[in-house]
């Protein structure tokens, strides 16, 4: 019943053990890719490799054997093939914007960014889709649409650097996917080329695919399937109109309370926000957005719509905010004043670098109704690392971004920083949630994937890697650990308080 | 979450691998018909029933297979939420595995999403007999891959479906449909205008000369929308009746025995020039098509367009050997087939269910 039945061997045994050591040098591989790229496609000096060692992650960085940045879907064919038939490991990269270390380069493989296929190929009004290929900035879709009254509602904050291919490779969210939805939501088809250089469609422009979901699996497959050559987006008509609330707090629990209330309402906010103390007093002196910098929390709720409809909604919201406690509520009067209230908490990651030499930012989900009891914990983590954490979330669909502040000049701060950071992730499992809302797994947090899954789920997720990609070539030893792995730290997966395979050997 | 009925599925599970046999998990049995072929020992996966969790302010909803999904829409309601991609009812016993299962959504699909982008989690049995968790209980969630949503739309062919956990809406806080009397190429272009605009529409179907628009949300967002729609409003039970009847399946439109085609198309593709009556959905991206039209033509002028035709329900005449779902492209059977044996390494589940190769 298989078409390719010594992939199914490779898997159930070795898994992705990672890419199989390199056999060919350097060089050979140098000489075999200038043969099918064009010599300004590929980048081999050491000087110019170093701008590619890491992504986002900074924490991690390895030097690739070489950068491909191929210019059409041909070359990616091309430079796959090439890997594939010499067993080197690739690793697809969009623009480096990741945070978890998705495109930190293999030491023995080659990086392969899609930069250079920077085209919108086609904006449609009336479809209400775009085709772009996966170098194009996420902004830079919604600025081709503008003209139309549409827009690509996913806006991760970096969307001015982030491109479609990576948000399609780590499934990105932003501040408005609690209405909007997430990438997987607002992605209808993706082009893609195998490792073993076959070129692959997945998802239509109609509105579903015969056969399985193939464009659910790899949504979100953080560059383990696949290199992304081409992707149709959904577009959504421009509100006519959006204004922001914002509400402080004098108490955490009651802004966590407010949060619940407001969705147990029937309202889903286009936005809904929360910062803490300690962040709103960094991002106030770097943005003056005029924060109460008394509030120990704030809340930003934004509502869309006709005016008709946000008039209403935010008469709702108000009655919500005022019966749960708030100390002061502003709404925005007019653009500037909105984008005002949204300038602090999109310069949260900025401010924590002006007051720190380094932060490391945390990406656990954890069900709403459980944000203060977070909150609360995280404060008692905070002394016990002796790292003050400045804490943003987006508070309607319960992901957390705490950004620990550290010192990585301080061996024993850096250490700490990661403990801290682990102890969040852990917590967030433990609490019904992920370690990950929209960040990625990657390289940063593979170790709690042996937290939040059993080896069975870690087998199957090997599986389906196995599926695309037999050869194991492509990003291989991120976003899923081995199993091996796993026994070596010593974790053991609990879910819901029991041992979910009494019956599968441990080790 | 366990259930005692799991360790019998896995013990029937195991068995059937082991010696050769295979399986064909079921709910009601109500899309028994959509099926290229039934294979296996029939597996009546209501052994399980029942809500896990329900947290009306976390927005999502925990239940055990094989719970009817008119209870968890009779629960949804009581605290003013719903299932908002409205699946399709074809019996009063549909089953939430098999809701799953068939990946199928209703009228609302264009304005909420489809089924499997409600899909939060599931906990499935393999083809070895594993219960493995994916997904959770919250909205966003990028560990592992998205194999949640894999499933939706499977057929039970990867795994037994034990529980699954969806994400759930609010109810709108009102709604209006209104009729207006176009032909079928005019319907098209004012849904398509209409699509471009932030407008409050929430279904539209067409069928014999009369578009029907339904409106949802905020009671002055449809003051200010109905203006723009045009066409008269319709009574509100009578409303209420046509969409059930859309939805399930139930319309006249459904009755009788010419083959019933689902086509899915891209938003522009223009009128099909086919013989044959027509039900145009989803802003003209789903037609439901009776007709005895060649299917290889058929498929022909759909895929032409970049769409997929299904043969829903076949009637007497056609011959299944021409397959109820678009066949599929080459490289993409290889890579289903490979995630056909990860999930179901024996060929346990309801072979050829979907395809003769899986």
């Amino acid at each position: 019943m298989s078409a390719s039945p010594q992939a199914h061997a490779n898997t159930a045994n070795s898994h992705s053990t990672a890419a199989a050591p390199t056999v060919v040098s350097r060089a050979a591989l140098i000489a075999e890719l200038a043969r099918v790229l064009p010599a300004d496609c590929l980048i081999t000096d050491t000087g110019r490799l170093r701008a590619y060692e890491c992504d986002g992650l900074m924490l991690m960085r390895e030097m690739p054997l070489a950068v491909a940045l191929p210019t059409t879907e041909a070359q990616v064919v091309a430079v796959l093939r090439t890997c594939h038939r010499l067993g080197v490991p690739v690793v697809p990269r969009g623009a480096g914007t990741g945070l978890s270390g998705g495109a930190t380069p293999h030491k023995n493989g080659l990086v392969l960014s899609t930069a250079r296929m920077n085209r919108i190929v086609s904006v449609d009004r009336l479809a209400q889709q775009a085709v772009v290929q996966p170098g194009v900035r996420n902004l830079a879709v919604s600025e081709a649409a503008a003209p139309h009254g549409l827009y690509y509602a996913p806006d991760p904050s970096s969307q001015i650097a982030c491109s479609i291919g990576g948000n399609v490779a780590e499934n990105s969210g932003g501040v408005h996917c609690l209405k909007y939805g997430l990438t997987v939501h607002n992605v209808l088809r993706v082009r893609m080329v195998t490792m073993a250089g076959d070129v692959m469609e997945v998802g239509s422009a109609a509105p579903d695919s015969p056969g399985y979901d193939l464009l659910a699996v790899t949504i979100g497959s953080e560059g383990l399937l696949g290199v992304i050559t081409e992707v149709t987006v959904k577009l959504v008509p421009r509100p006519r109109v959006a204004r922001c609330v914002l509400a402080a707090f004098d108490d955490v629990r009651r802004a966590g309370q407010a949060v619940a209330d407001i969705i147990a309402a029937g309202i889903i906010p286009a936005g809904l926000e929360m910062m803490d103390q300690a962040t709103t007093v960094a991002v106030e002196a770097f943005v003056h957005a005029g924060y109460p910098l008394d509030a120990a929390a704030i809340l930003l709720c934004e509502a869309d719509g006709t005016a008709e409809e946000v008039e209403d909604e935010i008469a709702r919201v108000r009655a919500l905010l005022d019966a749960a406690g708030t100390t002061e509520i502003r709404v925005s009067d007019g653009e500037a004043e909105r984008l005002r209230f949204w300038a602090g908490r999109k310069a949260a990651f900025p401010a924590a670098g002006r007051i720190s030499p380094d932060y490391y930012c945390m990406d656990g989900t954890i069900p709403r109704r459980k944000l203060a009891d977070m909150l609360e914990a995280m404060n008692a983590m905070s002394d016990k690392y002796g790292l003050r954490c400045l804490n943003v979330f987006h508070a309607g669909d319960g992901n957390l971004h705490p950004l620990i502040l550290f010192d990585s000049n301080d061996p024993d701060s850096l250490h700490r920083a990661e403990a801290f950071g682990v102890e969040i992730l852990e917590l967030s499992v433990a609490l019904g949630g992920t370690i990950t809302g929209e960040h990625g797994v990657g390289l940063e947090k593979i170790n709690q994937m042996c937290v939040q899954f059993a080896p069975g789920e870690l087998d199957m997720f090997h599986r389906v890697k196995a599926a695309f990609d037999p050869a194991g070539l492509m990003n291989p030893g991120k976003a899923v650990p081995t199993l091996h792995r796993c026994a070596e730290m010593g974790g053991m997966h609990v879910h819901h308080g029991e041992l979910p395979h009494p019956d599968l050997p441990r080790f | 979450m366990s259930h005692p009925f799991h360790s019998t599925l896995r013990e029937l599970v195991l068995d059937a691998a082991a010696q050769g046999r295979t399986l064909r998990p079921h709910g009601s049995g109500s899309k028994d018909f959509l099926a290229q072929q039934l294979a296996g020992a029939p597996l009546d996966m209501r052994g399980a029933q029942g809500v896990i969790a329900y947290e009306p302010s976390e927005l999502y909803i925990t239940a055990h297979g094989g719970t009817r999904v008119a209870d968890i829409e009779a629960l949804l309601a009581g605290r003013q939420q719903m299932l908002a991609f409205e699946p399709p009812l074809f019996g009063p016993g549909v089953t939430l595995g098999g809701m799953v299962a068939s990946g199928l959504s209703g009228p609302r699909r264009m304005a909420a999403g489809s089924l499997r982008d409600f899909v939060l989690g599931v906990t499935v049995m393999d083809g070895q007999g594993r219960v493995l968790h994916f997904g959770g209980q919250v909205m966003k969630n990028v560990a592992g891959f998205d194999v949640s949503r894999l499933i939706a739309g499977s057929f039970g062919t990867l795994g037994l479906i034990l529980d699954v956990t969806l994400k759930v809406l609010p109810l709108p806080q009102a709604e209006q449909t209104r009729v207006l009397e176009l032909d079928d190429a005019t319907a098209l272009l004012r849904m398509r205008e209409w699509g471009a605009q932030p407008l409050p529409i929430s279904a539209t179907c067409w069928h014999g000369g009369r578009l029907h628009v339904r409106l949802s949300g905020a009671q002055v967002a449809l003051d200010a929308a109905a203006p723009l729609i045009g066409g008269e409003a319709v009574d509100a039970v009578e409303a209420a009746a046509l969409w059930r009847s859309v939805r399930n399946h139930t319309h006249a439109f459904f009755d009788g025995d010419a083959p019933l085609w689902r086509v899915a198309l891209p938003p522009t593709a223009p009128h099909l020039a086919l013989d044959g009556d027509t039900l145009t959905e989803w802003n003209g991206l789903q037609r439901w098509l009776r007709s005895d039209t060649d299917a290889d033509a058929l498929r022909h002028v759909v895929g032409a367009m970049g769409g997929h035709a299904t043969l829903f329900r076949g009637g007497r005449t056609v011959d299944r050997a021409l397959g109820v779902f678009e066949p599929l492209k080459p490289e993409v059977m290889a890579v289903s087939q490979r995630l056909k044996h990860a999930f179901d390494p024996s060929g346990v589940f309801s072979p050829g269910r979907l395809y003769p190769e899986l």
